[in-house]
């Protein structure tokens, strides 16, 4: 370690290191900078007020905020049982011979680009969830869940699109996290006469930890998903409890408004946007792979699980 | 059999097909995305697809020859950007894995990787189109690039990490400095491996809109220069899907299909040649 040379080469390839650092504080430092005069002008009045008003140069970011989270949450009620599902059957119950088929067409829901997801979303989601909502009854209209006239695109089109979207990578890691349970557990289980149920509940109680990084992790991926969203989801900067109501998202209002903003206040407010959507997945994610890596450190796997099967299959 | 043991049978047997029902859940949005991808881009896809100009409104038929050509200028320039920087930080992490140092980097690269793709446009319109004062190739190529460093730095990193000790320690022996060792020797074990995980991530990138949204643009016209705005598949598909065109409702669907294909072929190549991997480099 003292030859000159083996300097140079850790000098070097550690500036390369540098870059992601580098790119990552940079991404923080000039969202900060150039959303600094709507900070000033608005403080936290813009995540208080709701009135998103461009022309008036009247900006509350609230209906955004409200539109991100919600939907991602109910992706998540939807995705999550069903992503768990996909990964017991996957780690516990499927045969062999049929797991690698299993995670191979998992993963090609992760592959599918955003874009053909919401062009489907548009042409196929939308006209079949305007049916559904046409044909509910008026019992369950009553409820502030299903107000409004069935448009079709709206929340409910938008959850369903996120939660297909979010399966793949909340399963990916619930698999890998079940993977570290040691198998004298489930056998141990098993020994004492215990049903799959049982045996398996007691394997995900253990990997409970892990369990709830991949949900989070999952939380991350929807709260930032853009294209689908923006497409299905209607665009309006109104909050509503009702799942039939068309709304906004946060990245759904960047990639809708952006290259209008004709102030530079409203660019201003829209990077402020992007700023917070920053902070909360950098807040997600760091939190998920804490979570995932007490449960799984031996694994060295990365968060991009499904992106990477490389990597993923090497772990 | 007791009461007792026949609910618990039950209750697991439930289980049990809960979980296999998930899985043909998921499955169900999957074949009908590709199903009408296919169904609906085959009527419309053809020669002048890939040859022609964009039509006008109105006016059946043309291509989207100048988008096709612009998705791969700008993948070209996402990879140039990104794989020097993936591959050597990829190095540092994987050699110098027990350092603070490369932690700080994989922890970067493993945010970097959850930042959304909406975000990283609005960084790289902040840097690389504001101080110009216009979108350009370049900028979209930047933001493409941004989001492929971390897959293939992690990808590397991983990889190298595989490779044994022994191969090292022998260069090593053999009077191999520790760059040389690294660069002749380690690296090129491990090379198809990398090369599998450029080829995902350039999957992973083709299909990608809002990173380009305000980068890149857009541009009506056959475009090939760097410092202005270009023309790419998906922003090309998003414009035409929301349009109410009917003529254009099919030219996004024949780019979804091309988009599809692409990135299904690269995703297919990759998982071939892993398995192929696994089976030279066991563990």
């Amino acid at each position: 370690m003292k030859r000159p040379d083996n300097l140079g080469f850790r000098v070097g390839t550690g500036l390369f290191g540098l870059v992601l650092v580098l790119i990552v504080a940079a991404i923080g430092v000039e969202l900060f900078r150039q959303s600094s005069l709507s900070i000033q002008k608005f403080g936290l009045n813009f995540w208080r007020t709701q009135t998103w008003d461009p022309v008036a140069g009247e900006f509350g970011a609230l209906p955004f905020i409200w539109g991100t989270l919600y939907s991602s949450v109910l992706a998540l009620l939807i995705a999550t049982p069903i992503s768990l599902g996909i990964a017991v059957f996957i780690s516990e119950l499927s045969p062999n011979r049929l797991k690698p088929a299993l995670v191979f067409v998992t993963e090609l829901l992760a592959a599918i680009p955003s874009i053909v997801y919401g062009l489907w979303g548009i042409f196929v989601l939308v006209p079949a969830v305007r049916a559904l909502e046409t044909a509910l009854p008026q019992a369950l209209k009553a409820l502030p869940f299903f107000s409004g006239p069935p448009f079709g695109v709206g929340m409910l089109s938008a959850a369903l699109i996120l939660a297909v979207m979010v399966i793949p990578f909340t399963s990916s890691i619930a698999r890998e996290v079940l993977k570290a349970v040691p198998i004298a557990q489930r056998e141990g289980a098993y020994a004492l006469g215990a049903t799959p149920l049982e045996a398996i509940g007691a394997a995900l109680y253990y990997a409970r930890t892990g369990i709830v990084g991949a949900v989070m992790l999952g939380f991350g991926r929807a709260l930032g998903e853009t294209m689908a969203v923006t497409m299905v989801i209607g665009n309006n900067p109104r909050i509503s409890l009702s799942l039939l109501a068309p709304q906004h998202t946060m990245a759904s209002a960047l990639a809708n408004e952006f290259t209008e903003a004709d102030t530079a206040l409203y660019l201003s407010a829209l990077i402020e946007i992007g700023l917070v959507l920053f902070i909360m997945t950098l807040i997600i994610n760091s939190l998920s792979r804490l979570l995932i890596w007490s449960m799984a450190r031996p694994m060295r796997q990365s968060a991009a699980g499904v992106v990477v099967p490389a990597a993923e299959s090497a772990a | 059999m007791s009461a007792s043991t026949r609910r618990r049978k039950l209750l697991s047997g439930l289980f049990v097909a809960f979980c296999a029902a998930s899985v043909l859940l998921a499955l169900i949005p999957l074949a009908l995305v590709l199903f009408f991808v296919v169904s609906q881009g085959i009527q419309s896809l053809n020669v002048a697809f890939f040859t022609h100009m964009p039509a006008p409104v109105g006016e059946p038929g043309g291509g989207m020859a100048n988008a096709i050509v612009g998705s791969l200028i700008l993948v070209g320039l996402g990879a140039l950007f990104a794989i020097p920087v993936g591959i050597l930080s990829g190095v540092y992490m994987s050699e110098y894995a027990g350092t603070r140092f490369a932690s700080l980097v994989r922890f970067a690269a493993d945010t970097l990787n959850g930042v959304p793709s909406i975000v990283i446009g609005v960084f790289v319109y902040g840097i690389a189109v504001l101080p110009f004062k216009h979108f350009s190739a370049l900028a979209g190529g930047l933001a493409l690039g941004i989001m492929m460093i971390p897959i293939i730095a992690r990808t590397t990193e991983e990889l190298l990490l595989l490779v044994p000790g022994t191969m090292r320690e022998g260069a090593l022996a053999l009077g191999a400095t520790h760059a040389r060792a690294v660069f002749t020797v380690v690296v090129p074990s491990a090379l198809q491996g990398i090369v599998t995980g450029i080829v995902l991530a350039i999957a992973r990138i083709a299909g990608e809109t809002a990173p380009l949204l305000f980068t890149s643009l857009n541009n009506g016209f056959f475009s090939t220069k760097l410092t202005q705005p270009i023309s790419s598949l998906t922003v090309q598909v998003f414009a035409y899907a929301n349009s109410p065109y009917q003529d254009w409702h099919r030219q996004a669907w024949a780019g979804a299909l091309v988009l599809v294909t692409i990135v299904l072929t690269c995703s297919l190549l990759a998982r071939i040649a892993t398995r192929r991997l696994e089976g030279i480099n066991p563990r």
